[in-house]
């Protein structure tokens, strides 16, 4: 290195540097290459390592609660977790909630905060019912003042632009036009005889309107500057209604009286803030109202959520919003290690709830257990295998690679009836009188069923790459060994064995790797004792939907194979596995 | 010739092996190797010789006959207990020990204390100048440091006996002629009994006491190797040890010491009789190219010449090689000393060429 240095770079004979001509002189081959390998590398990225990645994100990631209920987040910010939270929480939780509510959000939220504190689930189905009820005093007593705010017109004159009213109206026209050619179309299908050409040109036109009825979309509603600016609260809350019923009903908000809370908003904004320099639409109207306001009654939003369901004053529940309105958590992973997130921190969970480090512990032992039993019925297989002339070999190598050409469910359930206590071996051992009638062994839905059944599957995954390896141990260096006056284990000890450690190491790696992660097998001879961690991901992929907390376990797996391959790799080196 | 029965060493007697039990690959073996003897067992790939290797190290077993070893028999006696040291063409050393670990083996394996130990080991490696070598792995050596180290390995526990198995196959010429000579010395500077298997016939000559020629599962001659290369006894080993010249023909006049073959082509040559016995018997001659004479005054006088046509020459540094026609063939060699006063031949010239009838064997045919 150094003398490269003193003397400079290298030179090719046109004068570029050696490197450089080197790496030009290599990119064509390397392009090829690169060619060559990119159908696959596609593939893979595409079929395996994204769909990877994303499970692995689900694991951390919780944008719901605050997608769900952005400004009850936002407000729980400076929340003393002692108290419940102040009455601009809970109105912000009743624009969110309806909203949610409307969206059939509500109930997706309650689920997931459900992992976390059992009973938000109901807590959230019962209130989505009676939300909406939340502000209806106040709605009365506007119409009470003014039956102007019980039309759609007011409030939109109110909260939206001109340009915003046109384009909507004009919109409005368009759609009517369509939706009667549509109309027409359907009422002529149904009026036209069956067998009609007419039929066709008539379902043609139905299709067709019904088309440009979609392709119409509305103009999104949005807010003017000057409602914005004097009523904050109240255009928010009705800019969700608004947007609400354009996309989740799709009606027009001119056709639509607001949620009761955007009464309550209007109070609110009304009670605290002055309107008195408003000159934009409907000002007489809002002034009118604005002095009005002090003589309304009604409940508190903190109240009207009370009487919706009394849940909304248990502190605890708030605290489970508060702890999970980060759209990231470590609420997953901690549940896959039996803790859990609450208030005070880190914390177990209940005894009777952990079951996750079990499995996991249940999963390395047995699967090593699987291994070790692999290693012995292996290696003497391996071994004559290895030294039989190559015909005879062949043909007893095909009887190992036989059970790959057999469907893996097949081989499972036919350990289901050889094991089973009126199976096979029970039977065998009840006649030969090894075992009483009385007391068969208990060998399937158990762990001992888990592991022969997974020994016996895996069992090639451990003799082809032994084989290979000892293929290649040439027989003159136990020959050797003998003539320097080793005896025959001896030889095998000390010359034969090391040399078909690497055949070991790498049948080990595949056997406990692929077992670690088995699901099927556990999943039909494992009964409850003899499961894996998998079949738990499994469980929580399809059954419980609990995808974040599959995708913790998932990746936590994934984490512990990578150790135990870098302690592999410490240990024995991985230099030393031999795949052939 | 052989050496006194009763004295061997290493004795084979009337051994005969099988493996498929329908073809013989030894065929009633008779050999008596003397204590100290380099033997070498020289043949063609399939001969037998290595199976008789195999069979006195102990990896194969006697179909038939008794070996011994120092007059004990050792049929029934399992390779590790008959102390033969051995060395491989492969080597075989182990790769996951360091060369000191190669060389420890068999003497923990005889359960030798570690200091004794260490002490036949460094004696061992110097013996092949290989002592700075001791914490290598075989992958780091070259081909004949490894052979190097095989040597000492199968000496290092001081066996009487050693086999040695083609060692020399893989290496280059240069280094293959070095430790030819090492392999001699050292061999007959410790006194042990050496038997060594080999398929090049130069090794063969080079190293050995004496030299046992297989073919067909039999030895065709034993002998020392001057006795081999001037004497062969068959035309098999004429033929196989070194260049040789043959010549169809039959026995026309037979004496005691002297005969004459009248060659295919009717023209008449001296020979002496080996396996010939009667007038009359076909015959094959074999000459060595470098026994024949160009010069027909340097011959006795009245012996029958040949004419001959040079076809080719070959200029091939200290010797020149001549392609004549003779008789009818087109393949006669004759090999003649680069030296001042010697003549190049050229092609197309005509010559005539003889021979002391002592160099020209009438063998079977």
């Amino acid at each position: 290195m150094s003398d490269a240095t003193q003397s400079g770079p290298v030179l090719a004979a046109d004068g570029t540097p050696l490197k450089r001509s080197l790496a030009r002189a290599l990119r064509a081959q390397k392009m090829r290459a690169l060619m060559l390998i990119a159908p696959l590398l596609i593939f893979i990225l595409v079929a395996f390592i994204a769909p990877i990645v994303d499970m692995l994100f689900r694991s951390v990631e919780n944008q719901i609660v605050s997608e769900t209920l952005p400004r009850t987040v936002v407000g729980l910010q400076d929340w003393d977790p002692t108290d419940l939270p102040s009455d601009d929480v809970f109105a912000a939780l009743a624009y969110d909630f309806i909203e949610a509510t409307e969206r059939r959000r509500h109930t997706r939220l309650g689920s997931r905060l459900n992992y976390e504190t059992t009973g938000i689930s109901s807590l959230f189905r019962q209130s989505g019912r009676s939300v909406d009820e939340i502000g209806e005093e106040y709605t009365a007593q506007f119409v009470e003042l003014n039956a102007a705010w019980e039309t759609p017109a007011t409030w939109v004159a109110l909260m939206a632009p001109a340009d915003w009213i046109t384009a909507e109206a004009a919109w409005a026209e368009r759609f009517a036009v369509v939706a009667d050619a549509a109309r027409i179309a359907t009422q002529a299908v149904a009026e036209a005889d069956e067998a009609s050409v007419g039929q066709a040109a008539a379902a043609a036109a139905v299709a067709r309107a019904e088309a440009s009825r979609v392709e119409l979309e509305q103009p999104v509603f949005r807010l003017s500057v000057a409602a914005q600016e004097v009523l904050p609260e109240t255009s928010d809350a009705y800019r969700s209604f608004a947007r609400t019923i354009q996309q989740v009903d799709e009606e027009t908000p001119t056709a639509e009286v607001p949620w009761n809370t955007v009464y309550l908003a209007l109070y609110r904004d009304l009670s605290a803030l002055d309107v008195s320099g408003y000159n934009g639409p409907m000002a007489d109207l809002l002034i009118e109202a604005d002095a009005a306001v002090e003589t309304f009654e009604g409940l508190t939003p903190r109240e009207a959520w009370g009487e919706v369901n009394d849940g909304w004053l248990d502190l605890d529940n708030w605290a489970t919003i508060e702890a999970f309105s980060d759209p990231f958590t470590a609420g997953y992973f901690l549940s896959a290690v039996d803790l859990q997130l609450t208030p005070d921190g880190i914390e177990a969970q209940p005894e009777e709830q952990r079951i996750y480090i079990l499995l996991f512990k249940r999963t390395i032992i047995m699967s090593m257990a699987i291994t070790l039993m692999c290693v012995f019925l292996g290696y003497p297989i391996a071994y004559l295998l290895s030294n039989l002339p190559s015909r005879t070999s062949n043909l007893l190598l095909i009887l190992v690679l036989l059970p790959f050409w057999t469907s893996l469910l097949v081989r499972t359930s036919a350990w289901k009836v050889l094991l089973q206590q009126q199976g096979v071996i029970n039977d065998l051992l009840v006649w030969v009188g090894l075992v009483a009638d009385g007391s068969r062994l208990a060998l399937i839905n158990n762990q001992v069923g888990t592991i022969i059944a997974m020994t016996h599957i895996l069992l090639p995954f451990m003799i082809l790459p032994l084989f290979s390896v000892m293929k290649t141990i040439p027989p003159t260096y136990v020959r050797a060994a003998k003539s320097l006056g080793a005896t025959n284990f001896t030889a095998f000890r000390r010359v034969y064995f090391p040399q078909s450690v690497p055949g070991i190491g790498a049948g080990c790696i595949l056997v406990f790797i692929l077992s670690i992660g088995y699901y099927i097998t556990p999943e039909l001879v494992g009964g409850r004792t003899g499961t894996f961690i998998s079949n738990r991901i499994a469980y929580h992929i399809s059954s419980s939907l609990n995808w974040g907390l599959a995708a913790a376990l998932g990746t936590i797996l994934l984490v512990l194979v990578l150790a135990l391959y870098w302690a592999y790799d410490r240990i024995v080196g991985i230099d030393n596995v031999k795949l052939g | 010739m052989t050496s006194d029965e009763s004295q061997a060493f290493v004795a084979f007697d009337r051994v005969q092996k099988s493996y498929d039990g329908e073809v013989l690959v030894v065929k009633d073996l008779n050999l008596h190797i003397g204590r100290g003897e380099f033997l070498t067992m020289l043949g063609p790939s399939g001969s037998g010789k290595t199976t008789c290797l195999m069979m006195l190290a102990g990896f194969e077993t006697a179909t038939h006959g008794d070996i011994t070893l120092d007059g004990k028999p050792i049929n029934n006696i399992p390779p590790h207990k008959r102390g033969i040291g051995m060395v491989f063409q492969n080597y075989a050393l182990f790769p996951h020990m360091t060369v000191g670990e190669n060389l420890s083996f068999p003497l923990e394996v005889r359960g030798i204390g570690k200091s004794l130990r260490e002490e036949k080991i460094i004696r061992a490696l110097d013996m092949v100048q290989m002592g700075d070598f001791i914490n290598r792995r075989p992958a780091q050596l070259s081909g004949g440091q490894q052979q190097r180290i095989a040597l000492s390995r199968a000496l290092v526990f001081e066996p009487e006996l050693v086999l040695m198995d083609e060692p020399l196959g893989a290496l280059d010429k240069q280094l293959r002629e070095t430790l030819q000579f090492e392999i001699t010395n050292l061999a007959h500077q410790l006194g042990i009994t050496t038997v060594y298997v080999t398929h090049d016939q130069t090794e063969a000559l080079t190293m050995s006491d004496r030299v046992a020629v297989f073919d067909d599962g039999r030895i065709q001659q034993l002998a020392a190797p001057d006795k081999l290369y001037e004497e062969p006894e068959n035309s098999f080993v004429a033929q196989f040890i070194g260049e040789n010249n043959t010549l169809q023909g039959t026995v026309s006049k037979i004496d005691a010491d002297m005969c004459e073959v009248t060659l295919d082509d009717g023209s008449i040559i001296d020979a002496l009789p080996v396996n010939v016995t009667t007038v009359g018997e076909k015959t094959q001659v074999s000459i060595r190219p470098e026994r024949v004479e160009m010069d027909p005054s340097r011959l006795t006088p009245g012996a029958h010449t040949l004419k001959a046509e040079v076809l080719e020459f070959v200029y091939m540094g200290d010797i020149y090689r001549t392609r004549l026609r003779v008789a009818g063939r087109e393949d006669f060699i004759i090999k003649t000393r680069n030296a001042p006063d010697q003549r190049r031949l050229t092609p197309g010239e005509s010559i005539e060429i003889g021979w002391r009838p002592t160099d020209c064997r009438a063998l079977d045919a």
